[in-house]
């Protein structure tokens, strides 16, 4: 029916395989079981780490709260593929080695905790005063205020922020290929150089990409109204 | 060999893949700046069909990863006739990227002005294209400034992909070299320094003085 839009004239060398397709999907189906591995695996260490730093940068010491701040920034404004290749080439050097795996989910959840950490911040800046004067009027500890009142107080208002970036480190996994994840892009790599046909693979894993992150960016954003609806915000 | 050896070796080098890293980026940059003008007024369009192509645009692009659209570009667009060089697949792979996100800096920026404003340039009888260039779109710009200032520093972050297609940039250099001597923490970290550098002492200082420089020229500073 659409014969006529594929004239050779137009499209020289396009000439999309069905079969092929079908030869090299389940391997792309496979390899996006490990992209979403590893944005989980990403996305958890930055859920961490990222409220570790927050509360780092409240901290009564000013060195601390110095050293952490220029820290993120610093993480935050260089580009995470050059975080990648630091990570994974410098520990060899000093006799540390670690595994594609490893430093991929190092690098990608450093990389991330450092934007969440401005989140949680957010967060745990909107906790009201008189929350914690009521702490010391109850003689609770800083650990306690903070592991009983405040962070309970400070997560709500951070999901909205925290779930789009969840989205971000799915998309930022395909950086991971440079060292050798064997995640969606590295696969469509490993095919296009076996076989030399390039459209097939990358097109089904844009395709791939799309179909994941339009419908958890629908979900993320339901889930964000009904956090705001039980929060009366 | 010390590091400041190592430095003297290297510096042209890293130096000359600096300013690649710039090139990309200004390119990238402004090809963003004309995509997210472009498709966020369309977005805002009644007409669905220039309405509905924006969204296309801005869910693909927003959709995918930077890396998957470069390689697109790059290695399956030549099989439909539109080869690109690999220095320009770059740039315009950055600029569509970045293009979908400030196309919705765009939209709300404008968004933002208030309405009272919309209403007074049909009070005083102004065409639709004059009132979005002198009242609308001035105004915008400076709500939407801050935000740009991040995606500034995402396309800077994002130009070192381009190495991944052999574009000479800071990033190539750096594999490179660490690829022929093993000084990985000198000269990836060498690297992290310039990009920071290039970030937070020439990037992030501009954006400030340009929201400055605007909000003083609307009177509002």
């Amino acid at each position: 029916m659409f014969d006529w839009l594929f004239v050779d004239e137009w499209f020289p060398k396009f000439d999309w395989r069905w079969d092929y397709t079908w030869e090299i999907l389940p391997r792309l189906i496979e390899a996006t079981g490990n992209t979403l591995i590893a944005a989980a695996v990403g996305y958890l260490i930055a859920l961490v780490l990222g409220l570790v730093f927050a509360l780092a940068q409240r901290s009564q010491s000013r060195v601390l709260t110095f050293v952490v701040r220029e820290f993120v920034e610093f993480v935050r404004s260089t580009p995470l593929l050059l975080q990648i290749f630091f990570i994974f080439y410098v520990g060899p050097q000093f006799g540390i080695t670690l595994s594609p795996w490893v430093s991929g989910m190092i690098a990608i959840g450093l990389h991330y905790s450092c934007y969440l950490s401005e989140v949680y911040r957010g967060g745990l800046d909107s906790v009201p005063k008189g929350q914690w004067e009521a702490a010391i009027a109850l003689n609770m500890t800083t650990a306690q205020t903070y592991r009983r009142l405040i962070i309970p107080q400070a997560i709500p208002p951070a999901i909205p922020g925290l779930g789009n970036y969840l989205i971000g480190i799915f998309k930022d996994t395909p950086m991971l290929s440079v060292i050798g994840v064997a995640e969606l892009v590295h696969t469509a790599n490993a095919i296009g150089s076996e076989t030399w046909r390039y459209l097939e693979a990358y097109t089904i894993v844009g395709l791939i990409f799309l179909a994941l992150s339009l419908p958890a960016a629908v979900i993320i954003r339901a889930f964000e109204g009904f956090v705001r609806r039980k929060l009366g915000m | 060999m010390s590091y400041f050896e190592f430095l003297s070796l290297y510096w042209p080098r890293l130096m000359s893949g600096a300013s690649v890293t710039i090139a990309q980026f200004l390119l990238g940059a402004i090809l963003t700046a004309g995509l997210a003008l472009v498709f966020g007024l369309m977005k805002m369009s009644s007409n669905r069909a220039v309405k509905g192509s924006a969204v296309v645009y801005i869910e693909v692009f927003r959709g995918t990863s930077l890396l998957v659209q470069l390689y697109w570009i790059f290695f399956v667009l030549p099989l439909f006739g539109l080869t690109l060089e690999k220095f320009t697949a770059g740039w315009v792979a950055i600029g569509l990227n970045a293009g979908a996100y400030g196309a919705e800096l765009v939209r709300g920026g404008i968004m933002a002005v208030p309405k009272g404003q919309w209403e007074a340039t049909t009070a005083i009888n102004m065409s639709p294209a004059r009132r979005m260039r002198r009242i609308i779109l001035p105004q915008a710009l400076v709500n939407m400034l801050p935000a740009w200032g991040n995606l500034m520093v995402e396309i800077l972050k994002g130009t070192a992909l381009v190495s991944l297609i052999s574009v000479a940039d800071l990033m190539f250099q750096a594999k490179q070299t660490n690829a022929s001597t093993y000084l990985s923490a000198q000269i990836f970290g060498t690297a992290l320094i310039i990009y920071y550098m290039l970030a937070r002492f020439l990037l992030t200082p501009f954006m400030r003085w340009l929201e400055g420089f605007m909000a003083r020229k609307l009177g509002r500073a």
